[in-house]
């Protein structure tokens, strides 16, 4: 489903270069629910992005869903990210001006959809994070929690085969924070592939494996499924 | 898509009001500073009978003493002789021609409840109304025998058979001018040249003559002359008949040549005529006889001034610093708006997906730009009209061809100044914004 094989990502100043990942490797098969933990500036964020195809890499091979996805044009990268991935940010990153259906409506207009496919899909996922009764809420009437369900209903509308969460209840409270986290886990149940950053080892107890990364490579992996691959060979 | 992105441009107007408002102010400057001065020099530059110019021939003999310069330096003199006008008017073969000049007759009111009062004349042919397209109310020009015989006959233009016969059908009624009784055969309708073409040696942005009579009625009874006049040499003589032997210029002359066979045949017959002239002793200069049309006379009197083209391009200038300062204020908008862009790259969106949407912001801005400009612009004018007076009145005004200008040339202001910052805006990469939200 998605496989990283020796993924290296470095950033470069005047005088300084950074290994943010050293040749990362990573297979994820369908339907997987994986934590990926690790210390603050380990790299989670960087392979997370990388995955979301938000950031181009300097050396390695990505595939996914089949596809080679390591040198795709900036169209075909968005037609990527907008059939097949879906993200949840800790800032929720909803658009301010918009209420809740338009935010949730967003990837529909990218995907060319007519008016009455979005609302049904819209409506639908609504409902399913329990905000169908809500939808021309500005985000700013709206708790943390309700904000993230926003954001993971925008995430679901195009049903994605991916769920790519950073940090999903890093904003909330514990209450909330565990209601968030049984909507993705019931997420998951459905068919979602999900990879969700998390520091928080409660919250990566609950995924069906757990990935650790320390120094931009994949140091130690636990899971109740067989592993596909092994980082770093 | 489109309709999406123009909701989302409005709402991004809406959001940020006092920003969005500097850009229109902006925009709404510069295009009423710009379209104050266009319009005028639209109205200065304008062809004045588009259906017709290029078969109307203004005529010029050079007739000026030789060796010194002319009203108009070494070019032959704009107007013409009398006894080399109705050479050509009766002899030259032109499809039309007619010899005209302005004049002035006192009318005097029935009734007497009214004072006399000058009234501006034109004395001219009968082929001066179907020559120039001129438009009827009521009845129609003279005919060719009123000229031969000289008769006092009038047209009227509609602002004063308004005045005189409260805009009834005055055909067949009489009005007296200085002491004469004229038979009204015609009343024009709105008629406005801009440039007033056929006489711009008296004014390019004067309004037309409220009365015309035939010239050959006005020569008979020696009626004044209001228009300019040049001579080269002092009149042999006292009295109407020595005047008009003399060679002072001061008559329009106009040919319609319907092709490039009569334009030859024309300027054929006129060096013919002024080589026979040579030889009884009169033009003194090389041959250098002239016909240009309508608009290559406009030109060459050079009806739109230098110093209203040099405006013209302070003017754009003005609009360019505008626009310079819409471009600083769009990108401190779009740049504000990383978040919102970043989002929508994660979600799917192409750069060209919100480069459109960025664009159509920016026209948006511009439209409401052009909207206060075109409000500006009317302010302009009135201002215009204020300062100059009554001899720009029915020039500065704002047709349908200047608004949409102004709306067109507003927009397109804010889609270039919105290039660059829209440029910058796409370059933003998502992952670094999306953190950090």
């Amino acid at each position: 489903m998605l496989s990283m094989q020796n993924i290296s990502m470095v950033y470069r100043t005047d005088t300084v270069e950074t290994h943010a990942l050293r040749e990362f490797s990573l297979e994820v098969g369908e339907g997987e629910f994986v934590a990926v933990t690790g210390p603050s500036g380990s790299g989670k964020t960087t392979f997370l992005n990388i995955a979301g195809l938000l950031e181009k890499f300097t050396a390695g091979k990505y595939v996914l869903d089949g596809k080679d996805v390591s040198s795709l044009s900036d169209a075909d990268t968005s037609k990527v990210r907008n059939e097949k991935i879906g993200f949840v940010f800790q800032g929720f990153n909803l658009i301010p001006d918009l209420n809740v259906f338009d935010n949730v409506d967003v990837p529909l207009r990218y995907r060319g959809f007519n008016g009455a496919e979005r609302r049904r899909r819209i409506e639908r996922v609504l409902d399913m994070v329990g905000l169908a009764s809500r939808p021309k809420h500005l985000p700013s009437q709206l708790s943390g929690g309700q904000q993230q369900r926003v954001a993971i209903a925008r995430a679901l509308a195009g049903e994605p085969r991916f769920l790519l969460a950073d940090e999903p209840t890093g904003n909330l409270d514990s209450s909330m924070a565990m209601s968030i986290m049984e909507l993705i886990r019931s997420i998951n149940e459905e068919g979602t592939t999900i990879i969700m950053v998390t520091h928080d080892p409660t919250l990566a107890d609950m995924a069906g494996r757990n990935v650790h990364i320390r120094d931009g490579r994949v140091s130690d992996m636990s899971s109740d499924m067989q592993l596909a691959d092994v980082a770093n060979g | 898509m489109f309709n999406y992105y123009l909701k989302l441009g409005w709402l991004s107007i809406r959001t940020n009001p006092w920003l969005s408002l500097l850009m229109v102010a902006a925009i709404g400057t510069g295009i009423g500073a710009c379209m104050t001065i266009l319009t005028v020099n639209h109205a200065m530059s304008s062809n004045p009978i588009p259906q017709k110019s290029e078969v109307l021939f203004h005529v010029q003999l050079d007739s000026w003493e030789a060796g010194e310069p002319g009203p108009d330096g070494y070019n032959p003199p704009d107007q013409m002789t009398y006894r080399d006008a109705i050479a050509l008017q009766e002899e030259a073969p032109a499809f039309r021609s007619v010899a005209n000049n302005r004049s002035g007759l006192v009318l005097e009111p029935e009734g007497g409840d009214e004072n006399p009062y000058t009234v501006d004349i034109r004395n001219t042919w009968a082929d001066f109304f179907p020559m120039f397209d001129l438009p009827f109310l009521y009845g129609s020009g003279w005919d060719e025998s009123a000229d031969e015989n000289r008769e006092a006959v009038v047209v009227l233009s509609r602002e004063l058979n308004d005045r005189v016969f409260g805009g009834e059908n005055s055909v067949g009624r009489t009005v007296r001018m200085s002491g004469i009784n004229f038979r009204v055969v015609g009343v024009i309708d709105e008629w406005l040249p801009v440039p007033k073409y056929y006489d711009v040696t008296n004014g390019a942005f004067n309004l037309p003559e409220e009365a015309f009579i035939p010239f050959t009625f006005a020569i008979e009874q020696d009626l004044p002359r209001n228009g300019n006049t040049n001579c080269w040499k002092p009149v042999d003589g006292e009295g109407r008949d020595a005047f008009l032997n003399s060679e002072c210029a001061w008559i329009q002359f106009w040919a319609e040549l319907r092709n490039e066979e009569e334009e030859a045949a024309y300027m054929s017959w006129l060096n013919a005529y002024v080589e026979e002239q040579k030889v009884l002793g009169r033009f003194p200069r090389p041959l250098n006889n002239r016909l240009n049309d309508v608009m290559e006379w406009m030109e060459d009197r050079q009806v739109v001034e230098d110093d209203a083209q040099v405006m013209l391009g302070l003017s754009f200038l003005f609009l360019v610093v505008c626009l310079l300062n819409t471009i600083g204020l769009l990108l401190a908008k779009f740049m504000r708006k990383t978040g919102d862009i970043s989002v929508r790259r994660a979600l799917g969106a192409r750069r060209s997906d919100l480069f459109l949407q960025h664009m159509i912001e920016a026209g948006l801005i511009g439209l409401g730009g052009g909207v206060l400009g075109l409000g500006l612009t009317w302010l302009g004018l009135r201002g215009i009209e204020v300062l100059f007076g009554d001899f720009v009145e029915h020039l500065v005004h704002l047709d349908w061809q200047m608004m949409l200008t102004a709306i067109a040339l507003a927009i397109v202001s804010a889609l270039v100044a919105g290039l660059y910052p829209t440029w910058r805006a796409m370059q933003i990469m998502p992952a670094s914004q999306l953190k950090t939200q």
